[in-house]
């Protein structure tokens, strides 16, 4: 190495001057600007943050890159002189990447004009990014950072005529080499080219996409699939999945919910067409692909204009020693791989054992952008350096399975009972099997699922029903692991760090050491036991120490918070949340009350013959059902039946009750919440519960004349999102907070009322409310029913009195005859 | 034949295994040799002519009693009350001792002219009863005469228009009971006395009691100086019904008590060998047991419960008697000790019980925990005379399968007690603090009055029933029960017999004296 090629200490070449950082706020742009601030003391960094709605970028910056852990450690060292650093070397501009101009205003161009480096390194990371956001974000991102420096370029050079055009470091990725096998070298696409290569690789394919088309094609698919997305018949089948998930949840949240699923759809398809796009012409996925057009798009547009040096980690993983051993961001890609396979989820992963798998610290690339910034652009042009452990340092994947497997069998994770899972072993079968096996595992389950969901049960097998589904989905993970890395764990390029390391050489000795990029120092045995593994299971949430499950303390906190006296108020469905009975049944009991034997089981016969029905109707539209099932009320004597619906209350009810359901209105009540009654059960029937209440809302009947009742309601029950506004009404004329309120129901179509408090809890579930609760983990209670019960909903034998209702009589002999008798037609109606 | 009376046999070699209830089935024990049996009299023989002796003891009344008729006057106002759904155990066969009892009085009063004539069923703070149970206590004769025109009443002891107090006793007892009782001419009530705390001043100063009454002697500090309740002359609760009968019959309220005592035949002909003594059962008894108990182990516990308490028993008058309560009470006193009696040498240190799936407070339905405590620590530890069978410190060993079961309808408050009181403490004084709150609670008080549910303060009851065993007792092992709900209770939770004796042997020492109270029948124990 000739002594003139050695680089002058890093701090002092970069003391004095500005780096412009985009993507800061993630895994590799929050490690950038610690290491600057904390390794480079003489140099100012300016972050480049698209604002929230919320929150402005200066506001961002602090929240979610200076509170990060990854500044422990400086603030340790600095103590009360953090913030002076901070203030007098770090600052936010406003800006956003898929933007033309960056979105920048006047101050924010003056300060891209003053930066003299600019490392980019916002990208959509994700490998099932949708196509159009990796195509402006990876693809066009690039050439418009350089294309707005370019601009300011001249407001450089006149405020600054002493100072060099602003050096551009672009992150990509040492994955746009592709599905390609054997060496890749950190060459450019041109270089490639002017190299006179002729074997066809990804740098010729690069070459020949037409990048304005693919971006055209880009944006037109998410036109297209807008339109396409509210075609009537997509939008009927959005609606039909949303009605299954949720039931007769109301109109609003049915809508809410089917515009959700059509978002996703379009999200889906793009995703799927990015990848499908990226796999017919060699990338393993649409990251890889759109970072390699956005290399070329950058080149081509800028390579002559704008100094810039290209830097292409590989797969970045958690920290070796800088900030600290360890250091993660976010969630990765190797990460929840490793979880599930710890959790004993993953059985299987597709890879070849020997294959390479190239992971880097976060701390090396760190360490090799810096060095990049210093050593400044190369004067042919545009060059790019990897920055990537494959060739100096290989691990293997075989090897890299069993690090992991031993490192569990030595600290396994803990199941809910508070048992050590056994991690199973991988016999590295190829993708195809994998894939296969996954497959049929998720299919499987969701036929499961979708036959319980349809099963009308409750309570703990309801539970059951969202057990599968959450294994379902865990499936379903595993199978998009096994889509999305599967790949690079069956990657065959090797990707050359020459340059790297002649950049590595060109430091000083101490540069050498403090800005260490070198991939030969990570000992692998012991950065995946010691540094990596540590880290990713304190990430993970997982249950690392045995002992009893927490989710009992978790239930029982929510109790706690439930029955706090902070609450305002407490609003309870009535069916099958506080009593396990329904309508019919109250009526089955009433209608029976004063008949002689022989007709009460031929009634009862007839309730039967009409109960799927009733059910179905009062699946599909509760309202419906009430309006309908109550007109069998028409002509009962109105006194009687009052008379009647206190005996109801304790011969049925109160012995079909949940008694920790009573209890728990009334323990709101000592706590001086206000307690509601939503049913739509009819007035003289809850009447005895009245004292448990402050409010009820309830159906009732009209009464003529003669003090019959007419069958018509005089007052509508509220059901679906009537409900939620009741609630809401009384809440605001009473001046309580809803967002204090606890509601409790027991079925999907109560979502309205469930989502409109602040504290919902869901009462021995139904399947679809079930599986809401525990995605939206609200608290759950399963109440059981008290011991006693009776069989049928049957007054006690009247041995006084019989056909006391008259209007009965006519019931049992169009029953006898066949006929349709009280409510006639409409059983049919229900039916139809 | 005249029936035989009740021994005591010790265990020996050839002693078969013993039977014991066990809720809604039975065990056969195998209990240690030299344990003692404890066996009632065999059931005394049935007056001939039940009618007969009825209309005789109201025409020949005892005390300073005038003969009913001659009480009867037209225009007089008469109330009739009776004991509720709590006597006699099992519900016996139609017709009910009541129905009998009551349909002589209307009779008389009938050939007097009187026509201002209420029955009230002296619930105190017990269930309503439902219009099947009072139709099957006084038949369907006079319930389909009264019920109709809301003449057949039910005590409601928390509307307070019904009530009316009648002043202190010398002891400041508020003493405050049924305003129409009170207010009538004459009161006639109609008892069963089926133990000896049954009866006497008790009728009307507990059973057409308020709260505010019954707070006087319900109570912790009473039971605990009640040794025992069921022996009326060491019983404070016994003195303090009498302090307010005495009142009562002061203030001027005239009552003219019926009291009627049944013999032991408690079980019908498929049940039989719950009565007789294990080894003299016949091939049939065993086949009949061995049936039996197969049969319920079978069958789901709701149905064997149903299928249990549809149970009448075959129980037969033994002697009615009429007239002043006192002079009443001391003979049919007499004939329940005459029933039930059987002498003991000396105490034991572990006493065996098996607990049936019934007791006064759970007819037609579930025999929860906090009535398991109170029928084997209230009722079957304090059927004794003299001493305690169990000596101080000693371990009463039950067999019962105790579930964590409530019926929501009879027992609402009963579920809170447990969940809520239990949970604290299970000391009796402690567990009063509670009481308050749970007596006046609007919405136990709402479902006594309108439902069928027991009032808001009577687990307290249940548990204050206890208090005298609990204080007295070393330990308490329930064998074969739930153990969350054993241990709720604060008793010791057992698999076997024998585990629970060795467990017991911990509390009273290697090779305790074990004696059994068999039961069926009810026995109590004439303790020397």
């Amino acid at each position: 190495m000739p002594e003139d090629r050695l680089l002058s200490p890093v701090a002092e070449t970069l003391a004095g001057r500005h780096v412009l950082v985009t993507g800061a706020t993630g895994f590799l742009g929050t490690a950038l600007v610690e290491r600057i601030l904390r390794s480079v003391p003489g140099c100012r960094v300016t972050v480049l943050v698209r604002p929230t709605r919320r929150l402005d970028a200066p506001a961002r910056a602090r929240r979610e890159i200076l509170r990060n852990d990854c500044f422990d450690r400086l603030r340790a060292e600095l103590g009360d002189g953090f913030d002076d650093v901070v203030a007098a070397r770090f600052s936010a501009v406003s800006g956003d990447i898929s933007s033309e101009g960056l979105g920048l205003d006047d101050e924010g161009r003056a300060v891209l004009a003053d930066a003299d480096v600019v490392v980019h390194s916002a990208a959509a990371v994700a490998f099932d990014a949708p196509l159009d956001t990796a195509v402006e974000v990876n693809l066009l991102g690039p050439a418009r950072v350089a294309a707005t420096i370019a601009g300011a370029a001249e407001d450089r050079r006149t405020a600054h005529p002493d100072k060099a055009p602003t050096h551009l470091v672009s992150v990509s990725t040492a994955y746009v080499a592709g599905t390609h096998q054997g060496e890749a070298t950190e060459t450019l696409y041109d270089e490639a080219r002017r190299s006179g290569a002729r074997a066809r690789t990804h740098t010729t394919v690069t070459t020949e996409v037409d990048i304005d088309a693919e971006v055209r094609s880009a944006r037109r698919l998410r036109a297209d699939l807008e339109t396409e997305s509210r075609r009537a018949d997509r939008l009927a089948q959005f609606t039909k999945v949303a009605r299954r998930e949720l039931g007769a949840a109301g109109v609003h949240l049915l809508a809410e919910r089917a515009e959700k699923l059509r978002d996703d759809w379009i999200h889906d398809r793009l995703v799927e067409a990015g990848s499908t796009r990226a796999r017919a012409l060699g990338w393993p996925d649409a990251y890889a692909f759109t970072k390699a057009l956005g290399e070329r798009a950058l080149v081509d547009g800028y390579g002559a204009t704008v100094p810039m040096t290209v830097v292409r980690p590989s797969v970045i993983e958690s920290a070796l020693a800088e900030p600290r051993p360890g250091w993660i961001r976010g969630f990765r890609m190797a990460e929840p791989i490793i979880v599930s396979y710890a959790r004993g989820l993953l059985k299987e992963f597709p890879g070849l054992p020997e294959g390479i798998i190239d992971v880097i610290p976060v701390d090396l690339v760190v360490a090799a952008i810096i060095a990049v910034a210093a050593a400044g652009p190369e004067e042919a042009g545009p060059s790019v350096v990897h920055v990537a452990s494959g060739v100096r340092n290989p691990l293997r994947y075989g090897q890299l399975v069993s690090l992991v497997q031993e490192w569990f069998t030595a600290h396994p994770l803990y199941d809910s009972h508070g048992q050590p899972i056994v991690v199973p072993d991988w016999s590295f079968p190829g993708h195809g099997r994998v894939q296969r096996q996954l497959t049929r595992a998720t299919q499987a389950l969701r036929l499961g699922e979708r036959v319980l969901g349809s099963l009308p049960v409750r309570g703990r097998q309801a539970d059951l029903a969202a057990g599968i589904e959450e294994r379902r989905d865990r499936a379903e993970r595993a199978l998009s692991y096994v889509d999305l890395y599967g790949a690079y764990t069956e990657t065959e390029a090797r990707f050359r760090v020459d340059r790297l390391l002649e950049l590595y050489e060109r430091l000083t000795p101490e540069d050498r050491g403090a800005f260490c990029f070198d991939p030969a120092v990570v000992d692998w045995p012991s950065y995946v036991h010691d540094v990596h593994l540590p880290s990713v299971v304190a990430h993970a949430r997982v249950r690392s120490t045995p002992g009893r499950s927490t989710s009992v303390d978790r239930s029982e906190r929510a109790r706690h918070a439930i029955l706090s006296p902070e609450r305002h108020l407490a609003a309870f469905d009535l069916e099958n949340t506080l009593i396990a009975s329904n309508v019919v049944e109250s009526y089955a009991w009433l209608a029976t009350r004063h008949l002689p034997a022989g007709d009460r089981a031929l009634l009862a016969a007839r309730i039967l013959r009409d109960a799927p029905a009733l059910l179905a109707l009062d699946r599909r539209d509760r309202g419906d059902f009430l309006r309908t099932f109550y007109r069998r009320y028409q002509d009962a004597p109105a006194a009687l039946l009052q008379q009647d619906a206190m005996e109801l209350f304790h011969d049925l009810l109160l012995a079909k009750s949940f008694p920790a359901g009573i209890a728990r209105v009334r323990a709101h009540r000592a706590l001086g919440h206000r307690t509601v009654l939503i049913t739509g059960a009819l007035d003289f029937v809850v009447e005895p519960m009245r004292p448990l209440f402050d409010e009820v809302v309830c159906a009732s009947l009209g009464v003529d004349g003669q003090g019959r009742f007419t069958g018509r309601l005089d007052t509508l029950p509220p059901t679906g999102e009537a409900r939620a506004l009741v609630l809401a009404e009384y809440a605001a004329a009473e001046g309580l907070d809803l967002g204090e309120s606890v509601a409790y129901a027991d079925s999907a179509s109560d979502l309205p009322l469930l989502e409109c408090v602040g504290f919902p809890v869901a009462v021995n579930p139904e399947s679809r409310l079930a599986a809401l609760a525990r995605r939206r983990g609200w608290h759950v209670e399963h109440w059981d029913k008290a011991g006693s019960r009776p069989a049928l909903p049957m007054g006690p034998l009247d041995r006084q009195v019989s056909r006391w209702w008259a209007r009965l009589d006519g019931l049992l002999d169009d029953v006898a005859t066949g006929g349709t008798g009280l409510g006639r037609g409409r059983a049919k109606a229900g039916a139809r | 034949m005249s029936p035989r009376p009740g021994f005591v046999l010790e265990v020996d070699r050839s002693t078969p295994p013993t039977l014991f209830w066990h809720g809604e089935g039975f065990r056969l024990e195998r209990l240690p040799e030299g344990t003692r049996l404890l066996y009632g009299p065999e059931p005394l023989d049935p007056l001939p002519d039940p009618v007969s002796a009825i209309r005789h003891a109201l025409l020949h009344p005892l005390g300073d009693s005038a003969p009913l008729p001659e009480l009867l006057v037209p225009g007089m106002k008469l109330t009739i009350a009776f004991d509720d759904v709590s006597l006699p155990l099992p519900p016996m066969r139609r017709p009910d001792v009541r129905q009998l009892v009551v349909e002589q009085v209307l009779d008389f009063a009938a050939e007097a002219g009187v026509d201002d004539v209420v029955l009230i069923a002296a619930l105190a703070l017990h269930r309503r009863m439902t219009d099947a149970e009072l139709r099957h206590a006084l038949g369907d004769r006079v319930f389909d005469a009264f019920a109709p025109h809301d003449l057949l009443r039910q005590h409601d002891a928390e509307d307070p228009s019904q009530l009316v107090h009648l002043g202190l006793t010398d002891q400041d007892e508020d003493v405050e009971i049924n305003k129409r009782a009170a207010e009538s001419d004459l009161l006639v009530y109609v008892n069963i006395n089926l133990v000896p705390m049954d009866g006497g001043h008790k009728s009307v100063a507990t059973g057409l009691a308020s709260y505010r009454s019954l707070k006087h002697h319900h109570n912790a500090r009473t039971m605990q100086h009640s040794r025992s309740f069921m022996d009326q002359e060491h019983s404070e609760l016994h003195s303090s019904n009498w302090r307010m009968g005495r009142h009562i019959a002061a203030s001027g309220v005239k009552v003219f008590q019926i009291e009627t005592t049944l013999n032991t035949d408690t079980f019908p002909e498929q049940f039989r060998f719950l009565m007789r003594r294990e080894w003299e059962w016949s091939p049939r008894d065993r086949a009949a047991f061995l049936a039996s108990s197969a049969a319920l182990a079978r069958t789901p516990p709701r149905l064997a419960r149903s299928i249990l308490h549809s149970i009448r028993s075959p129980q037969k008058m033994t002697s009615v008697q009429a007239g002043e309560v006192e002079a009443v009470h001391a003979r049919t006193t007499a004939n329940v000790y005459a029933q039930q009696l059987v002498e003991v040498d000396g105490q034991t240190d572990v006493l065996t019980m098996g607990l049936p799936y019934i007791c006064p407070y759970n007819v037609n339905s579930i025999m929860n925990p906090i009535l398991v405590a109170c029928l084997g620590l209230g009722y079957f530890f304090n059927m004794y005379r003299g001493e305690p069978l169990v000596r101080e410190g000693g371990v009463v060993v039950m067999s019962h399968p105790t579930p964590w079961e409530f019926n929501p309808v009879h027992h609402p408050s009963y579920i809170d007690f447990f969940e809520q009181v239990l949970s604290e403490t299970t000391d009796p004084i402690e567990v009063g603090k509670f009481e308050e709150a749970f007596a006046t609670d609007p919405w136990y008080v709402h479902l006594y009055r309108t439902g069928h549910a027991y009032h808001g303060v009577h687990p307290f009851y249940m548990w204050y029933w206890c208090a005298h065993a609990l204080a007295h007792l070393g330990a308490v092992i329930v064998v074969g029960g739930d153990r969350a709900a054993v241990r709720r209770l604060g008793f010791t939770p057992a698999t076997t017999m024998a585990d629970a004796l060795e467990m017991a042997r911990d509390v009273v020492g290697p090779d305790p004296t074990i004696t059994h109270l068999h039961s069926p029948p009810l026995v109590m124990a004439d303790v020397r």
